[in-house]
This record gives C-alpha cells, structure tokens and sequence, in this order.
C-alpha cells in the first residue's frame, strides 16, 4: 500500500516535471525560430505601430521579411488604430507609425512626437452595405448618404468607433452632412460602434448586414468572406493617404530615430512603392494601394 | 454547420502536421505561462508561509483581501501594468512595453493572489499536531516550517498548477501589454481573438483545441494531486 502510494507520487512528480521541461523546450523552440539566423548579439528589434488597414490587407505582413533582411533587425509590427498609433508613438513605446488621418498626423507633428509626416501611399474610402441597398444610398455623395441613413434611421451602420483613421474620416463626413458626431451615437440602435479594427468592423457589418465605412484595400482583401458590395464610391472626401512618421527622439529619448529613418527610407525607396503598387493585384483583381512616395495626392 | 466541420478538419490537420505556427504559438504561450507560474511560486510559497506562521494584527483582513483578488479582472492587471512599464511610465526604462516579458510580470501579478490563498490554505490544512511534535523534538521555527511545507506539498503543488492555468487561458494582460506582435508575443489565447475576428477559423480551431487539451491534462494532474 505505501509501496505503491510512492510510486504514484514519483509517477505524478515525473509528470509534472516531463511537462514542464517539454513546455520550457517547446517554449525555447519558439523563441528559437525569430534568432536563428541571429549573430552572438540578439538583434536589434524596431517597433512600428500601424493603422490596422495595412495590417489587415496583409501589406506590413508581405513587407515585414523584407526590411529585416535587409537591415538586419527584428521589426515588430503592432496593429492598433490610428488614435493608438499616435498614443504609443506619444508615449514612446513605439520607434515610427503608419497611419492615415492627416490632421492629427499634422498636429502630432506641430507637438514636437513626429519627426516628419511622409506619405508614402493612398486609396480611397468607400461604403459598403448590402447588395439590396435596403437605404437606397447606392451611388449618392458620402455626405447625402449619410444623411439618409440618419433621416430613415432604420438601416444599420457599423462605426470603427476605434478612434481610428477611418473613424476620424466617418466622423469627418458627418460634421460634413451637418450632424454633431455626439447627436450621431446617439441616434438609435442602428448605429453600432464596433471598437474594433478594420477586417474585423467588416465581419460584423457584413454579420449584421449593415452599412460600414472601409477603406479599399481591406474590403478587397476580406470581399470573398463578405455579403457586403460597394454602395458609395464617389466623393472627394474619399480619399485616403497612408504616411509614416519616424517617432521624435527629442520627445522620446530611447527610440531608434536611425531604424525609422531606415524603414521611411525603405518604404519610399522606387523597389518597394513598385511592390506596394503592385501589392494583391494578382489575388485580388485591383490595385490595393497606389504609391505615392513622399508626395501628398491630391484627388 | 458546414464552416465549424471544415474548420475542425483543417485544424485537426494542422495540429496532426505539426504546422510550425501553431506549434511556435503554442510553445510560446507555454513556456510564457509555465515562467509566470514558477517565478510566482519562487515568491509566493515563501510569502504564504510567512504569513501563516506569524500572528499580526490584520492578519484575518489580509487573507479575506487576497481571496478577493482571486478573481481580480485581467485586463485592470494589463491596463495597471500598461501604465507602468511604458517608457512614459514609471518603469519605463527598462523598455519592457510589447515583449514576453511584460507578459510574464502581468500573468505573475495575476496568479499572486491564487497562490498565496491557495496555498496558507494549504498549510492550515496540515494537522496541528505535526508541528506540535515536530517542535517537542527540537526544530526551530524555520525546520518546522519545512515540516509542515513536505506535508503539505500535493496541495501546494495543485496551488501552483491552477495557477499556470489561470495564467495559460488569461487574454487581456497578454493583448495589453503583450500587443500581439506575430512571432514575438502572439500566444494562443491572442491568436484566437485575432483570427477569429479575421474570420480566419482554422488556426483559431486548432489553437483552440491545444488549450482546451492543456486545460484537462492540467485537470487529470491536479485530479490526482488532489487525491493524495
């Protein structure tokens, strides 16, 4: 009886022991795989905090590989809207962002956290709903739209609500068709704030078969799993500038101005606009992202 | 009916293939919890002792207090710890925001509270009379305390294991201050969020399933444990 008891003790213990090894080599394994082709000095690691319609289309994903190799560093890409884009490169846990909201880009700039605002891509805005149109919004300027979802307040809307770029543009055609955004959230249950990022603000549109605000290169990447067609595609408000900003030393003392410089350098330089112009056509029939390095489009 | 059942098919072989990302996640997330477990039982075994040996006043207060931080919600652990280790913070120097680092102190904040409880329980469990006849033989305070600590071992040990488990199906602390960088600090429980709202089910599935794998052989472990 006491024989065995031990034994079941010493079986139990080896167990736990044999899991906790296993889990601390498959742990090891893990982090093997980011520093194997890694010098005796671990690797320099970048952080660049994007808008989540970069990360969503798989771009940063495609382009991630690329500026490691080339410069020998580990790049982490967190995906975060552009209010927490601007709030991490604020606070300095981040080297450079890429977003997409030109005024509080500007602003962030006149602060003193950004180096430089370098546009380096564009597309367009567009709202999708479902194919029946139940709003009857198909083919109007953003602003009527809008103006109509408001006044039949019976079709759904589903906001980023995320303070993000694009939430900022939505938020930028309301005050357009004459709302305040305040009296717009408070509009009814037809307007849904997601508080989520852009791929996933889709699914929940789509789910819910309501309207939402997206940019072009995120509903092309996510279309084959959407019931969602494009409703309002025409308007100058429409437009979307994608731009990096190296993260200011000055303001925040420990990020690596040089990194970022490199990245910026990297994302403008004729080879990678060419990959990012040509970035998904092939997958998706259209062009995701049109380069624009280092110049402001103006339509 | 037909999305859950290919999900399921595609993940079972992505598990059965040994896919290198589901088997990189799921080696993170272990080895990530396995670190928060252990370095909070280095310090909270001790810890636990200390209070269940020494009378003091507030002594009742503080053990009901560390019973309510049991179920202590993650994501004010994620954003407490967001606070103070990103470079405007406090601790911020040490440039720990976004890596598994950060993950580990918030995991081992949150399963503190688990072990230091679960654990004076255990040794008020010991019988009265082992530390009785252990000092009538002449061990001092300290002996005696490694007496109770042995006889008490099985449910310590169950202490630290549900700590593990707690700290291995927790997601808020790791999105907050892990920021689910891919192949840095993605676990499994971030991954699932991620691709779930990606609408991308198969990786979600079969992470999925390797959790809930984890969750019962951590339930026949501690089953056994118990039974001691």
């Amino acid at each position: 009886m006491n024989f065995n008891r031990k034994i079941r003790t010493k079986i139990i213990i080896f167990s736990t022991v044999l899991l906790i090894l296993a889990s601390l080599a498959m742990g090891a394994v893990g982090c093997a795989k980011s520093s194997e082709a890694a010098p005796l000095e671990p690797k320099q690691r970048v952080r660049v905090a994007t808008t989540t319609s970069l990360y969503d289309t798989g771009l940063w994903g495609y382009l991630e590989p690329m500026f490691e190799e080339q410069y020998g560093v580990e790049l982490d890409v967190m995906y975060a809207g552009t209010g927490k884009a601007l709030e991490y490169g604020q606070r300095g846990d981040v080297d450079i962002i890429t977003v997409h909201s030109k005024a509080r880009e500007e602003a962030f700039v006149a602060e003193g956290y950004g180096v430089e605002r370098v546009p380096f891509a564009y597309n367009y805005f567009l709202i999708v709903g479902p194919s029946g149109d139940p709003a009857g919004i198909k083919g109007m300027l953003p602003e009527e739209a809008c103006k109509k979802l408001m006044d039949s307040g019976s079709s759904s809307f589903v906001s980023r609500g995320d303070d993000s770029g694009t939430h900022s543009k939505e938020k930028s055609i309301w005050q357009k068709a004459g709302y305040e955004y305040e009296a717009v959230q408070q509009a009814g249950t037809w307007y849904i704030e997601a508080g989520t990022g852009m791929g996933p603000t889709l699914m929940m549109a789509s789910e819910k078969q309501g309207y939402t605000l997206t940019d072009m290169g995120t509903y092309l990447a996510y279309k084959g799993k959407l019931e969602l067609v494009p409703i309002v595609e025409k308007g100058d408000i429409l437009l979307n500038v994608y731009s990096a900003i190296a993260v200011n030393p000055e303001s925040a003392p420990k990020t690596k101005i040089d990194m970022a410089s490199n990245l910026i350098g990297f994302l403008t330089s004729p080879e990678i606009q060419e990959l990012i112009g040509k970035y998904g056509v092939d997958e998706y029939g259209m062009q995701l992202f049109i380069p624009c390095a280092g110049a402001e489009p103006t339509k | 009916m037909t999305e859950l059942w290919n999900g399921l098919i595609k993940a079972v072989e992505l598990i059965v293939t040994l896919d290198p990302e589901v088997i990189e996640i799921a080696g993170r997330s272990l080895g990530i919890s396995v670190t928060s477990a252990i370095l909070a039982s280095l310090i909270c075994v001790p810890l636990a002792s200390l209070i269940h040996f020494h009378q003091f006043r507030g002594k009742r207060f503080l053990i009901s207090l560390i019973q309510t931080f049991y179920s202590v919600p993650t994501v004010a652990i994620g954003l407490f710890v967001f606070v103070f280790i990103s470079r405007a913070g406090p601790l911020g120097w040490l440039g720990l925001l976004f890596s598994p680092a950060a993950i580990v102190i918030g995991q081992m904040l949150l399963v503190t509270p688990i072990l230091l409880g679960l654990t004076i329980s255990a040794l008020r469990g010991v019988d009265r009379s082992i530390i009785d006849t252990a000092r009538s033989l002449g061990a001092s305070g300290f002996q005696a305390a490694i007496v109770i600590l042995r006889e008490a071992r099985f449910a310590v040990m169950a202490a630290v294991i549900m700590g593990f488990g707690r700290a291995i199906s927790e997601v808020g602390i790791s999105l907050m201050v892990g920021g689910n960088i891919r192949g840095f600090t993605r676990v499994i429980t971030t991954a699932i969020s991620l691709e779930t709202s990606k609408g991308d089910l198969e990786l979600s599935i079969a992470l999925g399933i390797i959790l809930i794998s984890i969750a019962l052989i951590i339930n026949i472990i501690l089953n056994r444990v118990q039974q001691r």
